[in-house]
């Protein structure tokens, strides 16, 4: 591992000891976030993946619904009986923190309070296929809402879940090594020219010594 | 903040929506697709995107801008063609991305 571009002194010393602490400290906390995330991300993950098998499943049903409704009506009597809506969903956005991860939360709510008010027309012209077909995917509003919220919320974590290891690992593998191996390299640096002023020190006083008494130390 | 929920797709697909109460936005050709979603998405109304299987691997670079942001949440749903896997596909590169190697769906 390279070491970095500084100048052997004390006061780098000092500043790269505090870096490395303030390195070392991130480097736990984020360790601990990556796995707090990935701990939620798995169980969202799980859910995720059987209410969308749910719902591929039912939707299929659903379109077998409308399949076989538009078997037995026209298109156009098809087509009108659908297109004048009575009920208009509408949803409130509200956001959730997970692990400072925003994610958001749906919460359904329709234009009318009668939950059992959604056929569009009336049954005189229509299949009893239709009415099927309407109602079973009627059923599946709520979870269809939930798994958009749900799938939104795993893309998201994932995102930050990525980044997270990212800087893990880059404190881990690349900033603390480099930090440790500035920091011995300086202060070897620096005992190293200890030692070299002491043995300068030792040997300027024999000279003197020396010269001044013609007496050696040794 | 009230918002709705739209759902692009072929109308086969899609029609069905419009009766319970989703805004629909029918797109019969693939090119068309891109232009549609960000019309819709920048408009800022719909919390949450139903887009049927096959027009959702048509407008990933689209899907990306909305990535970040908390809504709206692009979700595939298989159309009346039939399921594609791309739902599923979707979900384990999430794992993917997140664990590095997809250590839920490869069983």
């Amino acid at each position: 591992m390279a070491i970095m571009n500084v100048n052997p002194t004390r006061m780098q010393l000092t500043k790269l000891k505090k870096q490395l602490t303030t390195a070392v400290r991130g480097h736990k906390m984020l360790k601990d976030k990556r796995d707090e995330l990935m701990r939620q991300f798995l169980d969202l993950v799980k859910e995720n993946r059987e209410l969308r098998e749910k719902i591929e499943k039912e939707l299929s049903d659903c379109n077998a619904h409308f399949v076989n409704a538009s078997a037995v009506m026209s298109k156009q009597a098809l087509d009108a009986s659908l297109m004048s809506p009575k009920q208009q969903v509408t949803i409130d956005v509200d956001s959730h923190n997970i692990m400072s991860v925003e994610t958001p939360v749906f919460t359904a709510g329709t234009r009318t309070n009668d939950k059992g008010d959604i056929f569009p027309y009336g049954f005189a012209f229509t299949s009893f296929e239709l009415d099927d077909a309407v109602m079973s995917l009627e059923k599946l509003l709520p979870d269809l809402i939930k798994l958009a919220q749900i799938e939104k919320s795993c893309e998201m974590m994932s995102a930050e879940i990525e980044k997270t290891r990212r800087r893990v690992n880059s404190l881990e593998h690349v900033m603390i090594p480099r930090y440790q191996e500035t920091i011995k390299y300086i202060s070897m640096k620096l005992e190293e020219n200890d030692r070299s002023s002491r043995t300068r020190l030792m040997k300027v006083k024999d000279m003197l010594l020396d010269k001044a008494h013609n007496y050696s130390a040794h | 903040m009230a918002k709705n929920i739209a759902a692009i797709g072929d109308s086969e697909s899609i029609k069905g929506f419009c009766a319970i109460g989703i805004d629909i936005y029918p797109c019969e050709n693939v090119e068309d697709c891109p232009h549609l979603l960000r019309n819709i998405a920048d408009s800022d109304n719909y919390a949450v995107i139903f887009l049927t299987e096959e027009l959702f691997d048509s407008v990933e670079k689209e899907r990306s801008r909305y990535e970040e942001k908390l809504t709206p949440a692009i979700i595939p749903v298989p159309g009346v063609k039939g399921n594609t896997g791309t739902g599923l596909k979707r979900l384990s590169s999430f794992v993917e991305q997140a664990v590095g190697s997809d250590i839920i769906f490869n069983d």
